[in-house]
C-alpha cells in the first residue's frame, strides 16, 4: 500500500478502527503527548477537539501530523514486511597486515556455521568487521564481500542497513531496566513479530536450557549473570532477529551450554560467524578459518574425526566446570573430584 | 564548500564521530573545519587539534545555544570559505530537547547513544526528527535486542532518516556514514536560507536578568503548569 493511500485511510477511517489494525499506532499519538484523543473520529476532526497549543509546541498544526500519520503507517507496514533474506556471503580475499595477499575468493551459505581462528590481534573481529560493513575494498585488508554471488550496489546496501547482520560480543550487556518478560515483548514488538507471545514463550524456553542457571520471566535482565544474559542474547537472535547474518566475537567465558547454543543457531536458516579460542565452539562448526596476520590463510572443514572428538573435549570441559563449582564452594579438590567420582 | 551540521545530547559521541568520519572521508585534513557550539566549556578543541583539525569554538553563555547557533553560523561559513576548506562541519551540543540547530538544505545530523535509554528517541523532540541522517554510536555495549528497538523508536519519530550505526572509538560504520555525506550540498552563503524549525520562543523577564521567584516579577511569555488537587 503506498503513502496516498494511507492518507486517504487517516483522512476517512475513525482512529479507533486504525488502531485496532495497526497498534503500533499508539506509540504516535503517545510521541505527541496525544492520549486524550477521540477515538471514534477521524484524525482530523478528533484533532480538532484536541489542544491547538500543544500542538503548535511540536512545531506541527493538523495537516502535518496528518501527514506524518500517514508516513508512519507506511513505515512501519514495511518494517512489518522486511527480512533481507539472502542466500550466500562471498568474501573476496584482500591482503595481510604486511600486504601479502590472501585467499582468492571463498563462500558461506546459509545454514553455514563458520568458526574463526588465530592468535589474539590475528584479525578475527577485523574479518567479522569486514563481513557487518559489507567492506568494498574500503577497509585495512582490502577485502570485498559479496551477496549472493554479487556485489552489492548503492541502493541494497541502503536497504540492508542494520537488517543484514545481528552481533553478538563479550562486551554487550542488557542496560534496560526491564524483567526478562518486558524485554522480550519490547523485542518482539519493534519486530511487529505476528504471534508474538508464542515467540516469547518459544525464546524463554531455549534461553533457559542454554544457561547454566535457570531464571524467571520477571528476573530483571540486568541481574542476569554473565552466562543467562548469553544465552538470552543467543536465544534471542535464534528465536527473533530476523537478520540472516549472525557475527559472534569470543564470548567462551560465559558458562553457557555451547554446543547447543550452535544446535539452536544452526537450525534457523543463518550464516553465523563465531570468532573463538574455545575447542568445543570450534570444532562444532561445518568450518574454520585460521587468521594468521590479518589474512585468512587457511579454511579447514571439521573432519568426522575432529567431530568424534567433540563427546571427549566436552568431558573435558564438564570436569574444568566441576573444579570451578568446586572451588567456588569452597570445597577441596581430589584426584576424585577429576574423575567425577563424587 | 560543504556545510554539514551536527547535533546531539552531551556525551552522545559527536566529536569521535566526526574525528573517525574524517578519517574516513580520506582527504587531507587542512581542507576540512570544525565550528563547536558549546554553553559554557568545551575540551573538544583539543581533540581536534591534535588530529590537525582547524577549529573554532564559540560559547552561548547566557543565551539560548539555538539563538546562537543562527546568529554565528553565517560568519562562520565566512571563515571556512576564507580558510579554502572543502567542507565545514558544526558541533553543537543539543542542550534541551526542544533545540535543533539546522538549516533547510544544509545536511544534518543528529548523533545519540543507545545508553540513552531505549525511550529517549522518543523524547528527543526536533533534533532527532528533523535530522536527514541519525548517527547511533555505542552500539558496542548494549545488546543486539536493545539496538534494535532504539533504531525502531528512533524510526518512530523520524520516519524519513537514514539511520547509521557508528562506533566513535573504532570507526567501524563511519566510512558508511561518509558515503551518505558526500552528497551534501555546495554553498557559498547562508544567507536568506531558514531554520528548519522555530527556537524556543523565550522572552520573558528571566532571559533579560530577573531573580526573583514570585508571580509579580513574571512579565512577557509564560507558561504555568496546572496542579491537580484533591
Ligand atoms: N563504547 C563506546 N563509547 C563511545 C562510542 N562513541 C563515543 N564513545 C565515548 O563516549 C564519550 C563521549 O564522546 P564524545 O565524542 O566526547 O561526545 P560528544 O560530547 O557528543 O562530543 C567518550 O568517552 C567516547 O570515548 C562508542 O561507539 N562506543
Ligand atoms: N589485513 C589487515 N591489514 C591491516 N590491518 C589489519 C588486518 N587485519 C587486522 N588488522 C588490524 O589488526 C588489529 C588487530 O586485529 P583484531 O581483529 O582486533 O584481532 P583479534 O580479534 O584476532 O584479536 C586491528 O587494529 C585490525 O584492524
Ligand atoms: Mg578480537
Ligand atoms: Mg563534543
Ligand atoms: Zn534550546
Ligand atoms: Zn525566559
Amino acid at each position: 500500500m503506498s503513502a496516498e493511500k494511507y492518507l486517504e485511510m487517516a483522512i476517512a477511517v475513525p482512529l479507533n478502527q486504525i488502531l485496532a489494525e495497526h497498534p503500533i499506532c499508539r506509540d504516535f499519538f503517545m510521541n505527541l503527548r496525544l492520549q486524550d484523543l477521540d477515538w471514534n473520529l477521524p484524525l482530523m476532526q478528533a484533532l480538532d477537539h484536541s489542544d491547538q497549543e500543544a500542538i503548535s509546541e511540536f512545531g506541527l498544526d493538523r495537516g502535518m501530523i496528518l501527514r506524518e500519520f500517514s508516513l508512519f503507517l507506511e513505515a512501519f507496514s514495511r518494517v512489518a514486511a522486511d527480512a533481507a533474506a539472502i542466500r550466500s556471503l562471498t568474501i573476496i580475499g584482500g591482503h595481510g597486515k604486511s600486504g601479502e595477499p590472501e585467499i582468492t575468493q571463498w563462500t558461506a551459505t546459509v545454514g553455514e556455521i563458520i568458526s574463526i581462528v588465530g592468535p589474539t590481534g590475528s584479525g578475527k573481529s577485523r574479518l567479522l568487521a569486514d563481513i557487518e560493513c559489507l567492506a568494498d575494498g574500503d577497509t585495512p585488508t582490502g577485502r570485498r564481500i559479496h551477496v549472493d554471488g554479487r556485489e552489492v550496489d548503492e541502493g541494497q546496501r541502503f536497504d540492508m542497513e542494520g537488517k543484514l547482520v545481528a552481533q553478538l560480543s563479550q562486551n554487550m550487556n542488557f542496560v534496560m531496566d526491564l524483567t526478562v518478560k518486558e524485554f522480550l515483548e519490547m523485542h518482539a514488538g519493534s519486530r511487529m513479530t505476528r504471534d508474538a507471545e508464542h515467540a516469547i514463550a518459544r525464546c524463554f524456553e531455549c534461553a533457559n536450557e542454554l544457561a547454566g542457571e535457570k531464571f524467571a520471566l520477571d528476573t530483571k535482565v540486568t541481574q542476569l549473570s554473565g552466562g543467562q544474559s548469553r544465552a538470552l542474547m543467543i536465544a534471542d537472535t535464534a528465536c527473533m532477529s530476523s537478520s540472516p547474518v549472525v557475527l559472534i566475537d569470543e564470548i567462551e567465558n560465559a558458562g553457557i551450554d555451547r554446543r547447543q547454543a550452535i544446535k539452536l543457531l544452526a537450525q534457523k536458516e543463518k550464516i553465523v560467524f563465531i570468532s573463538t579460542h574455545d575447542p568445543l565452539l570450534a570444532l562444532s562448526a561445518d568450518k574454520r578459518l585460521v587468521i594468521k596476520n590479518g589474512c585468512i590463510s587457511r579454511i579447514i572443514e571439521t573432519s568426522e574425526e575432529e567431530k568424534n572428538c567433540l563427546d571427549a573435549i566436552e568431558t573435558l570441559d564438564a570436569t574444568l566446570l566441576r573444579l570451578r563449582t568446586r572451588l567456588r564452594h569452597g570445597d577441596e579438590i581430589s584426584m576424585n573430584t577429576l574423575k567425577g567420582e563424587e | 564548500m560543504k556545510l554539514i551540521t551536527f547535533a546531539g545530547p552531551p556525551s552522545s559521541g559527536k566529536t569521535s564521530v566526526i574525528l573517525k568520519l574524517i578519517e574516513a572521508m580520506a582527504i587531507d585534513v587542512s581542507q576540512i573545519g570544525v565550528v563547536k557550539f558549546d554553553c559554557l566549556t568545551s575540551f573538544d578543541n583539543l581533540r581536534y587539534e591534535e588530529k590537525g583539525v582547524r577549529v573554532e569554538t564559540g560559547f552561548s553563555g547566557k543565551l539560548c545555544p539555538d539563538h546562537f547557533f543562527v546568529s554565528n553560523i553565517e560568519a562562520a561559513v565566512e571563515w571556512g570559505l576564507k580558510s579554502g576548506f572543502q567542507t565545514l562541519i558544526s558541533e553543537s551540543a543539543g542542550l534541551c530537547n526542544r533545540c535543533s540547530p539546522y538549516v533547510q538544505g544544509i545536511l544534518a545530523v543528529c548523533v545519540i547513544d543507545n545508553l540513552s535509554g531505549v525511550n529517549t528517541p522518543r523524547k528527543i523532540g526536533p533534533m532527532l526528527k528533523m535530522a536527514d541522517i541519525v548517527v547511533v554510536t555505542k552500539g558496542d555495549i548494549v545488546s543486539q535486542a536493545e539496538r534494535e528497538v532504539f533504531a525502531f523508536n528512533i524510526r518512530q519519530v523520524n520516519t524519513a532518516a537514514r539511520i547509521i550505526f557508528v562506533n566513535g572509538i573504532t570507526g567501524q560504520g563511519a566510512s558508511l556514514l561518509a558515503r551518505h555525506l558526500q552528497g551534501a550540498r555546495d554553498i557559498s552563503s547562508l544567507r536568506d536560507m531558514k531554520l528548519r524549525f522555530t527556537t524556543p520562543a523565550a522572552v520573558c523577564s528571566y532571559c533579560t536578568g530577573e531573580m526573583r521567584i514570585g508571580a509579580e516579577y513574571q512579565m512577557g511569555t509564560m507558561k504555568r503548569m496546572e496542579f491537580k488537587t484533591g
